[in-house]
């Protein structure tokens, strides 16, 4: 089978040629995917600028910052494990990637069943992501006395900068998880098999919008490798 | 597309994103042990550092497939995300002189 993306360019000169072409520059790529990428590079500025604010703030202040690993260690058995509910969120959120990432596989592999079980997995694993930071807030709210205005742990910036950039990233998981369950649904449903039009876009549904939203909860879960590194690890 | 009812596409073994799976796993656990093993300084930022940069280079090339890409694609979204690093270059500079300027003033009284 030939198609004619294959007959383009590759590489930096399929980067000139692509530019200067009539029509449309993403070839080959159904404009639902690029859009969705064109979405993720802001959100990756939003983020970005949520993160430097932080790195701003905490480099410039003058009161002590909370030590991250006691903040968000957990009690097993009596001894204090330090950070361990972040590690565990971390390691649920990588997994619910790694389903997803197979969800995507056998969406293209036009495999409804396997496809619509690893996309029910994946918003499993996002649904018990927000429920332990569900968990976290409140540890923080209730327990230690956290509030955006006010830290009794140190520095107040750590409390407005913590609920705000986990709760974005928060926010995200949870659209990602209802998402999720529709796509699981649609999938099941046959909707991608037999063209169905969807109820909103009274669009013919292609199994491209499993990519699309892999591209998505990727993205949510790359996002989380840089707050567990800046925020909770540094 | 109904004409591409039951056309497969040809797709990526599993292998692969078993073992990016597994890479991701050991690269978290690896972090994770930084903070437990409680390095300090520069030796433990220049780790989680190379952690973070491996496993979002990761997940961007194989599971969200970027690797594949056509170039045009990938420039698009990997240069304003390098600029980034200018952003956090200028910020930093700034918040230095935030500090010193609260330390001089909050502290030392002047």
């Amino acid at each position: 089978m030939s198609r004619a993306i294959d007959k383009l360019p590759k590489g930096w000169g399929g980067l000139t040629s692509d530019f200067g072409s009539d029509q449309k520059t993403f070839k080959g790529m159904s404009w639902g995917k690029a859009m969705m990428w064109i979405f993720l590079l802001s959100d990756t500025f939003i983020f970005s600028c949520f993160l430097i604010s932080y790195l701003t703030g905490r480099a410039s202040t003058t009161a002590s910052w909370p030590d991250t690993s006691v903040v968000f260690g957990l009690d097993v058995f009596g001894t204090s494990v330090p950070l361990l509910l972040i590690a565990i969120m971390t390691f649920v959120l990588i997994s619910s990637s790694g389903t997803m990432a197979l969800a995507v596989k056998y969406g293209y592999e036009r495999n409804r069943k396997l496809c619509a079980i690893f996309l029910l997995l994946t918003a499993l694993g996002g649904a018990a992501f927000v429920g332990m930071q569900a968990f976290e807030w409140t540890k923080l709210i209730l327990v230690e006395g956290l509030r955006p205005w006010e830290n009794p742990m140190g520095a107040v910036q750590f409390g407005s900068f913590f609920f705000m950039i986990t709760g974005f990233h928060g926010t995200h998981v949870t659209v990602g998880v209802i998402f999720l369950l529709i796509m699981a649904r649609k999938t099941w449903r046959g909707d991608f098999d037999t063209a169905r039009r969807g109820y909103f876009t009274t669009m013919k549904s292609n199994y491209v919008a499993i990519e699309i939203m892999g591209l998505y909860w990727h993205f949510v879960d790359l996002v989380w490798v840089f707050i567990f590194a800046f925020f909770y690890l540094w | 597309m109904a004409q591409y009812k039951n056309k497969k596409f040809k797709t990526h073994k599993i292998g692969i994103y078993l073992w990016i799976w597994g890479l991701l796993f050991v690269f978290s656990f690896f972090s994770y042990m930084v903070d437990y093993l409680n390095f300090e300084g520069t030796l433990r930022w220049t780790l989680i550092v190379f952690f973070m940069i491996s496993k979002a280079a990761l997940i961007m090339a194989i599971f969200m497939h970027l690797f594949w890409e056509r170039y045009a694609l990938v420039n698009v979204l990997l240069w304003p995300m390098t600029l980034m690093l200018l952003f956090v270059w200028i910020m930093v500079a700034e918040s230095e002189y935030t500090l010193l300027t609260r330390v001089f003033y909050f502290i030392l009284g002047v």
